[in-house]
């Protein structure tokens, strides 16, 4: 299903090996008397079989207490005791499910959830029981059965009202203070009013009674809420349960020599620090030993390896590729790269906080509108002679028949199905505004290192270069964790030769003996004997100091770019490229995929720049971006999307984040997007068409409870079932999606 | 009348007692792993003291019962 998305895209970051210990150290957290508690994501596991092998093999280590695996959100938390921290993460590599460290305490249930579960619990009891008891005085019960009835039922409703109606009242009361109005608003007066009255017709023995009513619209609201919560949550924790990036600590080398783990916060400049490679680079410091190649991609969207040197200033952020460094701080870790990032996001964060909810902006015109009409209703009974009881109550009619039942689910019903279906396709959204807004977009912007493209080079083939000596190449690549040598080794076919004597050498490249000859895989100044073809850089392979074949490389376009590029043009947005990588690099994908307009070489702020600029001249702008240097643009934007392989800050500054690697998540989308405002539109109009009917009756006084109850339940079924359309047409992963279920489960 | 006096409070205990037994399950955690309580039941210990003795790697259960 969705989770096994989640596990193709979760790739774990290649973490310190030397520090992964400390890593798990630093994540975990103190519950008291020497006991630590980590949380591990395990994306792999998927059956009871994989539970047991799970926990008993992480039981098994030295120092866990005690391992429980949760399926639902594919985690295990592990109890452990010691100095140092059981190597958790290779252990789990070495049962077969790669997993990485999780935010402790992330699978803990969200305190607002449990809170709008239990309202609704209270809610649902009240409103059942009332309900029963009203349909007998409906049926007409006695007058003294009747009184009975409607004194049980006020204390229900009472507890009802204070206990789940509390949610609705705080959230009107803090629009109120603010001077605003939102849906809560005629909500709480609609409810309290029905209460009121309701209580005072108990006490003086009236015949009708609006408990029912009272109840069951906060039942039913509840309900739209609650699942647009869950909805929220189940796209929280899959997105918390990809793999961090940025670490957590690093290895610091004290004057005396010693080696001492210590958290990023705690890193002061000056302080030298050890980088093994495959570490990310915790503050932004300067090399001092040591030579390396830098993949600078995730921060400032360079798509080449940067080769360092000591004196090279290198950025909080980047990946270590090839050889271990000692780095000196330079900068605090909130003073870093990093932080720098966090202020200009903050600083751009205006447009999305301007934005006001499609619901409120509707409640901003309907309150005005209902109150009024129930006040004029009022004026019109007392003129009429009705007398103050009668007219007080045909008006809280009024009040209770346009009370924004239907309203309050049309839009949050709507927002659930959609981003139910977005989930089933891999894509998570933080909140229903972002659809809202998604809808809006007139132009999309994207970034193009790890965004537009996969952030991983490939080999261009381009035939020159003999299979025997490709072949080679592959072999002597495949010792190297280097993207370079990876895609080298990637395009190798066939058999590979037996190699003696491999040794790498940082920021050159590899050598290698095969049939007595030297040969060398990297740098053509280093590969190459001196003087051969000094001005040639790029990457070769050589023999005994002669030139066998160089390689040249692409970084690979993501799945279906091209599709998706000509989707949303079809759909009538501008598409436009800002990436910080050097112009060649960017006018190269851009024109494979066809695209005209874009800016190379942008810094994060020229990105925002450009942004803003787009919003000035009246563009709403769809921003997606995966590296550090995009979050201040995701942030800024109309609104925005990340790929799962996007840093953590990008992750968390988008509205949207797509675990799978194909392109297409942007079309699709941005096209659910479009149809749920259609919905959330047609469903304001049914509701409005209903208040036109039900108006006229309440305001001549013929509403009793019963037509109430009937009434409101009709609309907001009718709300609810033309939300639930958004399942059904055009899903064709539908059919499918319990097809694993039926099968039985292997390694049972 | 007079069965009413007893039988209306008896259902609204019975719907109190379902309320509280569902607010007791919330918080001790029975919703937290759904999709896990759906498999356990396929496992053949159940907490931490059997947990080391079992080999995963055997099932003689499975050989017997398919």
């Amino acid at each position: 299903m969705s989770m096994a998305a989640i596990a193709d895209a979760a790739r774990p970051a290649p973490a310190g090996r030397a520090s992964a210990r400390e890593e798990i150290r630093l994540a975990s957290r103190d519950l008291g008397q020497g006991l630590r508690q980590t949380d591990l994501s395990v994306p792999g596991v998927h059956c009871a079989g994989c539970i047991r092998t799970v926990e008993n093999g992480l039981r098994k280590l030295d120092g866990v207490e005690h391992a429980r695996v949760n399926l639902s959100t594919r985690r295990a938390s592990v109890q452990w005791r010691g100095e140092e921290a059981p190597d958790l993460l290779s252990a789990l590599d070495t049962l077969g499910f790669p997993g990485h460290l999780a935010e402790t305490g992330g699978d803990r249930m969200d305190p607002e959830l449990g809170r709008l579960i239990r309202a609704l619990a209270v809610a649902g009891f009240a409103a059942m029981n009332i309900m029963l008891l009203s349909v007998s005085v409906w049926s007409g019960a006695d007058e003294g059965t009747r009184q009975a009835f409607h004194w049980i039922s006020a204390a229900l409703a009472f507890a009802c009202l204070a206990y789940s109606g509390r949610v609705f009242f705080l959230s009107a009361w803090s629009a109120l203070r603010r001077g605003r109005t939102n849906m809560d608003v005629p909500i709480s007066i609609g409810v309290t009013l029905a209460f009121a009255l309701s209580l005072f017709d108990t006490a003086t023995g009236g015949r009708h009674a609006y408990f029912d009513a009272a109840t069951t619209l906060i039942f039913f609201l509840l309900i739209g809420r609650t699942l647009d919560h869950v909805m929220r949550e189940k796209a929280r924790v899959a997105v918390r349960g990809l793999a961090r990036l940025a670490p957590r600590g690093a290895t610091v080398i004290e004057a005396d020599g010693r080696r001492l783990h210590l958290p990023v916060e705690e890193i002061a400049p000056g302080m030298r620090i050890l980088l093994a490679a495959g570490d990310r680079v915790p503050v932004d410091a300067v090399v001092e030993e040591g030579v390396s190649d830098l993949d600078c991609a995730i921060a400032t969207g360079e798509s080449a390896p940067r080769r360092v040197a000591p004196g090279a200033a290198i950025q909080a952020g980047t990946l270590n590729l090839s050889g271990p460094l000692t780095i000196r701080a330079s900068a605090r870790a909130d003073e870093s790269f990093l932080a720098e990032m966090v202020r200009l996001m903050e600083a751009a964060e205006g447009g999305r906080a301007r934005y006001r909810r499609l619901a409120d902006r509707a409640a901003a015109l309907y309150s005005p509108v209902v109150h009024a009409t129930a006040f004029a209703t009022f004026l019109g009974w007392m003129a009429l002679g009705g007398g103050l009881h009668q007219s007080i109550t045909v008006a809280i009619a009024v009040l209770i028949i346009t009370c924004p039942c239907a309203l309050g689910l049309a839009v949050p019903i709507a927002q659930v199905m959609a981003a139910r279906r977005l989930f089933e396709a891999g894509i998570m959204v933080r909140d229903g505004s972002a659809i809202e807004r998604m809808a809006e977009i007139d132009t999309v912007a994207f970034d193009k290192t790890g965004t537009l493209t996969l952030g991983r080079p490939r080999l261009v083939e381009d035939g020159k270069t003999a299979p025997g000596d490709l072949e080679i190449a592959a072999a002597i690549a495949a010792r190297s964790g280097h993207p370079l040598s990876r895609a080298i080794a990637a395009a190798g076919k066939g058999t590979q030769p037996v190699l003696t004597d491999v040794s790498e050498h940082p920021g050159l490249g590899i050598e290698a003996r095969l049939g007595g000859s030297l040969y060398r895989l990297g740098r053509a100044e280093w590969a190459l004997e001196a003087g051969a073809d000094a001005q040639d850089a790029g990457t070769v392979l050589s023999r005994d100091g002669r030139l066998l074949a160089r390689f040249a490389f692409e970084d690979a376009p993501r799945p279906r770019a091209r599709e998706a590029v000509e989707a949303l043009r079809a759909a009538g947005l501008g598409v436009t490229v800002l990436s910080g990588d050097t112009p060649g690099a960017v006018a190269a994908t851009a024109a494979s995929l066809g695209i005209d307009d874009f800016a190379p070489a942008l810094m994060p702020a020229g990105k925002v720049e450009r942004l803003a600029a787009l919003a000035a001249s009246g563009h709403k702008v769809l921003m997606v971006g995966d590296g550090i240097n995009d979050a201040p643009a995701l942030a800024a934007a109309h609104v925005s999307m990340a790929p799962a392989s996007a840093a953590d800050i990008g992750r968390n500054a988008a509205d949207f984040v797509f675990l799978r690697d194909g392109l297409d998540a942007v079309p699709a989308a941005f096209t659910l997007a479009r149809r749920t405002g259609r919905i959330v539109r047609q469903n304001f109009a049914l509701a409005v068409a209903y208040n036109a009917i039900a108006l006229p009756i309440a305001i001549a006084g013929w509403v009793t409870p019963l037509v109430a109850a009937l009434a409101m339940s009709l609309s907001s079924i009718l709300v609810v079932a033309n939300a639930l359309r958004l399942r059904g047409a055009g899903n064709p992963a539908r059919g499918r999606r319990y097809a694993p279920r039926l099968s039985p489960e292997p390694g049972l | 009348m007079s069965s009413l006096v007893f039988l209306v409070p008896l259902a609204l205990l019975l719907g109190a007692a379902a309320l509280g037994a569902f607010l007791w399950s919330l918080r001790s955690g029975q919703y937290e792993d759904l999709d896990g309580a759906a498999e356990r039941i396929f496992l053949e210990e159940e907490g931490d003291s059997a947990g080391g003795e079992v080999d995963p790697g055997k099932s003689p259960r499975k050989a017997k019962s398919s």
